[in-house]
């Protein structure tokens, strides 16, 4: 990387003066735009008040331009959606929540079918562990704001709709007034707090909740607080335990899977607007991607109980900005890595003391208790595979590498052989250092920030996923 | 409320063991009822099937089920609170009856996205 410094340099000048000839060029285009008084909005943030949408009226008594028509031409042609439908959208407007994988194909496909106002809220930047699902964003917005590329993507495709950029992370300060400002809402996030969250905000304005999810290889979708349909509280009043909400980042998933429910729930957010058709609401999609099932299954009603929506409910603004969803649901609404310290510092080592030891030729043995299929995608050379579910089985194995480890060494090596654990982050590692001292191993030891931390502090070219 | 037996599914949805589960005094045959009982999400991880057969006595309800489930598969009992529970594709209280051939689906909600 450092042998690059001068080119390195050279290119980040080269994208400075770029920018700054394409910052000219929307300059002059805007200027053009005002002159010839274009539809076109290319840029609003949401400082600015939202005008009201407004659309051409030519004559033909639906409002449509001629452009219009020949841009919707194929949606114009479906006799239940019809100049009728795409009028409605054009006067709509929908939030996205998340410009992530679920929102990737939903933001496209609002985008491209005419919907007069689109709004997007990440607080996000683009990552390359990103690509395989987040379709919307490009390589080359890698480190920018996953709302500027969602936009930019949208503009590509229809450049005569409002694009709102809301770069911010949803919250109880800033939801009430965002939301506001759209008829529709879709639930893209990817954690439990913000559920919650944008459920109760909804119900409180009265707005439908086309609200999706997606892990692994299933995605549910469904429409809440709509035509009598019950919210997300009436559904899940109490919050699941953390340990049952996993992450993509954990658990993984195939990138299509968020896709075909992003897929869907434009589609539904997309009748809701033109008002066509059966609504999701009272009902729950469940797609199961592994056995190409889909299941369409009755959910309950409003719940005449619930403590947002229900009969006697009194859930007011106020409350909503003075509830705490993180401590409701007991994790965070950005969620970081967890980063527990169940061990004292005299039994933990860095990765960097760890390299040192072995560059020193000390007997050890490292146990890696990531599950098998973690360890398939990358180790530590001579690293012994033992998953944390099936350590407390398999000591005798741990036993024998040691006393191994010892003869290969011969007498000479006083002490015996160390025992080293490494894991990913540095979390199950120390659960598996707890486990072996109880279990006698008293010497185990772990290395703090697992693999991570050797990818980061000594060999920058060791993967990391 | 007694089971039977229980056979479980897969990953591919086949048949791919049959256990016995003595847990309570064997009823007569034609006291049994046998449900197929549909995991998703996270109980798809915590019982590592997609779905079992189960045999339970006439009378039983949903909820009798649900308890036979967790002590079959006792880390169940980490979503016993928050979940959606279908009958037959609709939504059913743990009060309600289960009869001969009944689909049980068991679905915890997904956060991910």
């Amino acid at each position: 990387m450092e042998s690059n410094g001068g080119d390195a340099f050279r290119i980040l000048e080269e994208i400075e003066t770029l920018k700054a000839a394409k910052s000219d060029i929307e300059h002059r285009i805007a200027n053009l735009q005002v002159q010839i008084g274009g539809v076109a909005v290319e840029e609003m943030t949401d400082s600015i008040l939202c005008p009201p949408i407004s659309t051409n009226d030519a004559g033909f008594g639906h409002g449509l331009s001629p452009e219009m028509v020949y841009r919707y031409s194929r949606q114009l042609l479906l006799p239940s959606f019809g100049v009728k439908g795409q009028s409605n959208l054009l006067k709509s407007s929908i939030l996205v929540v998340g410009a992530g994988g679920l929102g990737s194909p939903a933001l496209l496909y609002l985008a491209a079918c005419g919907v007069g106002r689109l709004g997007i809220v990440d607080h996000d930047d683009v990552e390359l562990n990103n690509m395989h699902r987040q379709i919307i964003h490009t390589e080359a917005y890698i480190g920018q704001s996953k709302v500027k590329s969602a936009a930019a993507a949208c503009r590509a495709i229809n450049s005569t709709i409002d694009i709102v950029e809301h770069r911010e992370a949803l919250r109880t300060s800033n939801a009430l007034e965002i939301v506001r400002k759209y008829d529709i809402v879709i639930d893209a996030t990817d954690n439990l707090p913000s559920r919650y969250m944008i459920s109760d905000c909804c119900v409180v304005l009265g707005k439908p909740l086309v609200s999706g999810a997606a892990l692994g290889l299933e995605g549910q979708l469904t429409v809440y607080n709509h035509i009598g349909s019950p919210c997300y509280r009436c559904l899940f009043p109490t919050p699941p335990p953390t340990s049952a909400c996993q992450r993509c980042s954990d658990s993984g998933v195939l990138g299509v899977v968020p896709g075909v429910i992003g897929c869907l729930q434009a589609l539904e957010a997309i009748k809701i607007a033109s008002a066509i058709g059966e609504p999701l609401s009272g009902r729950m999609l469940l797609f199961d991607a592994l056995s190409a099932r889909i299941r369409i299954v009755k959910i309950r009603g409003r719940s005449l109980h619930c403590e947002v929506c229900g009969e006697n409910a009194a859930f007011t603004e106020q409350m909503f900005q003075d509830f705490d969803y993180e401590k409701f649901t007991q994790s965070p609404l950005t969620p970081l890595p967890l980063k527990l310290k169940l061990l004292p510092e005299n039994v933990r080592i860095s990765a960097k003391e760890y390299k040192e030891r072995v560059v020193k030729g000390e007997a050890h043995v490292l146990v890696d208790v990531r599950p098998e299929h973690h360890f398939k995608i990358v180790s530590l050379p001579k690293s012994l595979n033992i998953p944390l579910s099936s350590l407390e089985g398999k000591l005798p194995e741990i036993s024998s590498a040691l006393k191994e480890e010892e003869k290969c060494n011969g007498p000479t090596s006083s002490p015996g052989a160390s025992l080293y654990v490494i894991c990913r982050r540095g979390n199950d590692s120390q659960r598996a250092v707890q486990l072996l001292h109880k279990m006698g191993f008293t010497s185990a030891q772990d290395i703090i920030g697992g693999l991570e931390s050797w990818a980061r502090d000594v060999d920058p070219n060791f993967p990391i996923y | 409320m007694s089971v039977g037996g229980l056979s479980t599914m897969g990953e591919q949805g086949g048949e791919v063991e049959t256990q016995q589960a003595n847990i309570l005094p064997k009823a007569s045959d034609d006291s049994l009822l046998s449900i197929k009982v549909l995991f998703f999400a996270r109980a798809r991880d915590l019982t590592g099937l997609t779905g079992i057969s189960l045999e339970v006595s006439t009378g039983s309800t949903a909820h009798d089920c649900l308890n036979l489930l967790i002590a079959k598969f006792p880390r169940l009992d980490e979503i016993r609170g928050c979940m959606v529970l279908a009958l037959n594709e609709e939504y059913t209280s743990e009060s309600s009856l289960v009869r001969d051939k009944d689909e049980l689906a068991i679905i915890p909600p997904i956060s991910g996205g």
